[in-house]
């Protein structure tokens, strides 16, 4: 088991510098100079330009210029500044994460909740009234593209009822982001419960259950240990990718509601060539990415003990 | 049984909905009474982007930096609604060759941190956004002074000679001269731009502090800066202008897109909108009655010719009758109500109105749309070459449908094969304008630096002007435009580029397409909200509600 952490967190060396190498040069490649069009429609004469871009290091080549980000990143935590406004961006980064982090979590904690509470109803009933209606509500909300939900939720509960405000303000509070987390939430609890719905179903005509069920195990441990861990790989294979899908996909909801997260930030450095910026945002993602999928693998063997880590 | 449950909940619609509309209806009271009471250090909201770069005097170009530079400092002189100078700093400004300026402040200015706003907290200021080494994007804004290119030399590399602009000469506390290169008429106005603002002594121990939060002399003073949220700039009561604030504060807001600000107007959180999105655009009228705002604004969007691309050089110029047909194939009348929604207004001219030398018509029949005259044009000029168009601009901008429109306008009307030719984004679009890869035409928008009626013509037209990105070259133009710019008093000048307008109908360099307009809007709380010809709402006019 140790053997096999230290291999998977050796692994994500390779793994961080080829991601980070990989945006690097995408950004680069982009059509468009960031100096340049700094100075928008009206231009700046060369010497401005040659300055700026000496005062901003992108006028060494390429591959010095990965070099000292990366030798900064990794020596000092310092991801450089932003081409455009000279912030630091771990400063921007640090404004970003937060807001982002809370919608995720309490996102995360809602399709957890829901999805899997629907899904095991669905999955003990399966073919049955609750069931169908189950179904139903799953492929209606997967069918809903999120700017569709988000405005219908914002028209019925903020202008219509007034219950909500229409916006989060500059303060979020965590309820102010109930809304927003139960649409960017939505389609992954649809997942969830059509994934844990059907493990369950399948698994309830498993030998195994057929043997617990003959050993006059009671209802509940039955279902509760015997079934439910079992069915719960796939759920769980899912939720973990989910957890980075929910931290960077977040810009549609975000844009919506008008928080000032990570999917914003992507956007805007995107369109604006920052490449320091994007990289670092990459480079924290790619990390949620790589511990979530080493703790799921490692979850695995908690859930299935047939499944050994040498 | 079945009936008596239904009812239940009906009743419960019908409680849930009147206790909805009780709320609404308890806000509207509160408001209602406290009206016609104005609270003299009331502060209001107004939406804004983040500033895209550091708070510096000299480097702030965009709308969103802007906004809080102009609530922060204040210059030596400002703009009345008609174009016309008002001193705000300067006690007067006068000259009597246009070339040496002699400007004299008036006395007991201070800065926020009391410190006293003098000829040096200008002169200082204006050497240190001019030097190159400083990379101020508008340092180009001091090149007519003398000395400008010792401090500021153009070729790539290059290191200054002088720290000092030579044609800036103090000469007491209050008084100063600036000396020009050659005559510039307009000068004055020039002066009303953000780079000639004064900094105080504080600034230069530490410029990127104190771009994060600007020290100025204007109306109010900065509180703080919440980096994507929100900024904060209080009444400064130490203010001696004659625009002094009616109210007690502005707290920008940032959104994510204009349609949640416009949600948050509506709901009350936000008092001052600067533009409506397209989707609320039908229906803003209708939202806010007689707080919906329409504002001329002084900006013009016109399709760029690249004159220099294979289809109009080859094998010989292009001849003017073609773009003159091209324009009159352009039904802007219909395509701003349409398409646009009413947003702008059909061009006739170079020049937009609230800029000194605006002419009504200056163009003539050349932005009349006139499908057969325009196809006779075309057809007289010798053929569009290919018989084929594309007109280049950015898909992040909202631009495609209005292009869509007036490609479908010009294939109509004169059978010319027309199509739109998208860039990702402003940065490929005009990264291919500045290296002169437009294939045939481009969208290009022009908004006022100062409101004359050079800046619209000079900077988009003389043969050697950065704006100039089409290779536009006209020698006979050149001559007029360097003639009216060396004009002994403004008001030749402005008549001169009067001529120089209505010229270009002759040669025409873009094809003017239409004006902008404010579409915007405040909340019940505020009043006295007006728009200035920026395009901007002013700030220290509005007034509060209690």
């Amino acid at each position: 088991m140790g053997r096999y952490v230290v291999r998977r967190l050796l692994q994500m060396i390779p793994v961080f510098l080829g991601t980070t190498l990989l945006i690097f040069l995408m950004v680069h490649s982009l059509p468009g100079d960031p100096v340049l069009a700094m100075f928008g429609d009206k231009g700046a004469d060369p010497a401005t330009l040659a300055a700026k871009r000496h005062e901003l290091g992108l006028d060494k080549p390429l591959w010095q210029q990965y070099f000292f980000y990366m030798r900064d990143m990794l020596l000092h935590l310092d991801f450089g500044t932003q081409i455009r406004n000279g912030l630091p961006v771990t400063d921007v980064l640090g404004d970003a994460f937060p807001i982002t982090l809370q919608l995720a979590t309490l996102a995360f904690a809602i399709e957890l909740v829901f999805g899997i509470t629907l899904g095991v109803i669905g999955g003990l009933r399966a073919g049955r009234l609750a069931d169908n209606a189950i179904l139903i509500f799953t492929l209606l909300i997967i069918s809903i593209p999120v700017f569709v939900l988000g405005f219908i939720i914002k028209m019925v509960f903020a202008f219509n009822l007034g219950w909500i405000q229409p916006n989060v303000s500059t303060e979020p509070q965590w309820g102010e982001l109930l809304a927003p987390a139960i649409v960017l939430g939505c389609l992954s609890l649809a997942y969830v419960a059509r994934l844990t719905r059907t493990s369950m179903a399948e698994n309830l005509r498993a030998d195994y259950m057929r043997t617990a069920v003959a050993k006059g195990l009671p209802r509940r441990r039955v279902i509760g240990v015997h079934l439910m861990r079992n069915s719960m790989i796939p759920v769980i294979t899912f939720l973990g990718t989910d957890i980075g899908a929910l931290m960077g996909g977040a810009i549609v909801t975000e844009s919506i509601f008008n928080i000032k997260g990570v999917g914003g930030v992507i956007a805007e450095s995107i369109s604006r060539r920052e490449g320091s910026t994007l990289v670092g945002l990459v480079t924290i993602l790619v990390i949620v990415y790589l511990v979530t999928s080493l703790l799921i693998d490692l979850l695995y063997a908690v859930l299935d003990p047939r499944i050994r880590y040498a | 049984m079945r009936g008596a449950k239904s009812a239940k909940w009906v009743t419960g619609a019908i409680i849930v909905a009147l206790a909805a509309t009780a709320c609404g209806g308890g806000d509207g009271n509160e408001g209602s009474k406290a009206k016609g009471q104005v609270d003299p250090n009331g502060i209001f909201t107004t939406d804004l982007g983040e500033p895209e770069k550091l708070l510096y005097t000299g480097d702030t170009m965009e709308s969103n930096g802007a906004g809080v530079m102009k609530a922060v400092f204040s210059q030596l002189v400002g703009y009345k609604p008609d174009g016309s100078l008002e001193m705000i700093n300067a006690e007067s400004l006068t000259t009597s060759d246009s070339k040496k300026w002699t400007v004299k402040l008036k006395a007991g200015w201070t800065f926020h941190d009391g410190t006293p706003v003098t000829s040096k907290s200008f002169v200082d200021a204006w050497n240190w956004n001019a030097n190159v080494k400083n990379a101020m994007g508008l340092s180009s804004w001091f090149s007519d002074i003398v000395g400008y290119d010792k401090v500021h030399p153009e070729a790539e590399g290059a290191k200054p000679t002088a720290e000092t602009l030579a044609g800036l000469k103090i000469v007491d506390d209050t008084t100063f001269t600036i000396e020009l290169t050659q005559p510039v008429p307009y000068f004055g106005h020039k002066l009303a731009y953000t780079p000639f603002a004064p900094l105080p002594e504080s600034f230069y121990k530490n410029p990127k502090a104190a771009a994060e939060a600007p020290v100025g002399n204007g109306p109010y003073k900065f509180k703080s800066w919440d980096h994507k949220k929100k900024i904060e700039v209080v009444r400064f009561d130490g203010y001696k202008g004659p625009n002094k604030a009616k109210n007690g504060g502005v707290v920008f807001k940032n959104y994510t897109t204009l349609e949640t600000a416009y949600e948050d107007l509506k709901s009350g959180n936000l008092d001052i909108i600067r533009q409506i999105g397209p989707k609320d655009l039908p229906v803003y009228h209708t939202d806010l009655g007689d707080r919906a705002v329409d504002a001329d604004h002084a900006a013009i969007q016109s399709i760029g010719v690249a004159f220099y691309a294979d289809q109009w050089a080859k094998p010989k110029p292009v001849d003017v009758r073609v773009i003159q047909g091209l324009s009159m194939a352009i039904d802007r009348a219909t395509i701003t109500k349409t398409v646009l929604q009413g947003t702008r207004k059909p061009a006739t001219g170079w020049v937009p109105e609230g800029i000194l030398g605006f002419q009504e018509n200056a163009a003539g029949d050349v932005t009349k749309f006139d499908p057969a005259k325009a196809k006779d044009l075309i057809k007289q000029g010798g053929g569009v070459p290919n018989n084929k168009i594309s007109i280049q601009f950015n898909a992040d901008g909202g631009h495609k449908e209005w292009v869509d429109a007036v490609c479908n306008s010009i294939t109509q009307a004169t059978g010319v094969e027309c199509v739109g030719d998208s860039k990702t984004d402003f940065q490929a679009d005009l990264t291919a304008r500045k290296t002169k890869q437009v294939k045939s035409l481009y969208r290009s928008a022009w908004s006022l630096d100062y409101p004359v009626n050079a800046n619209f013509l000079k900077d988009l037209f003389l043969s050697t002007a950065a704006g100039n990105q089409g290779g536009f070259v006209n020698k006979d133009l050149d001559k007029m435009i360097l003639e009216a710019d060396s004009a002994p008093s403004l008001e030749e000048s402005v008549k001169k580029y009067q001529a120089v307008e209505k010229e270009l109908v002759k040669t025409m360099p873009s094809i003017p397409l239409w004006y902008y307009k404010v579409n915007a809007g405040y909340s019940e709380k505020v009043t006295g909200v007006k728009y200035g010809q920026d395009g901007d709402p002013i700030l220290t006019g509005v007034e509060v509600f209690k």
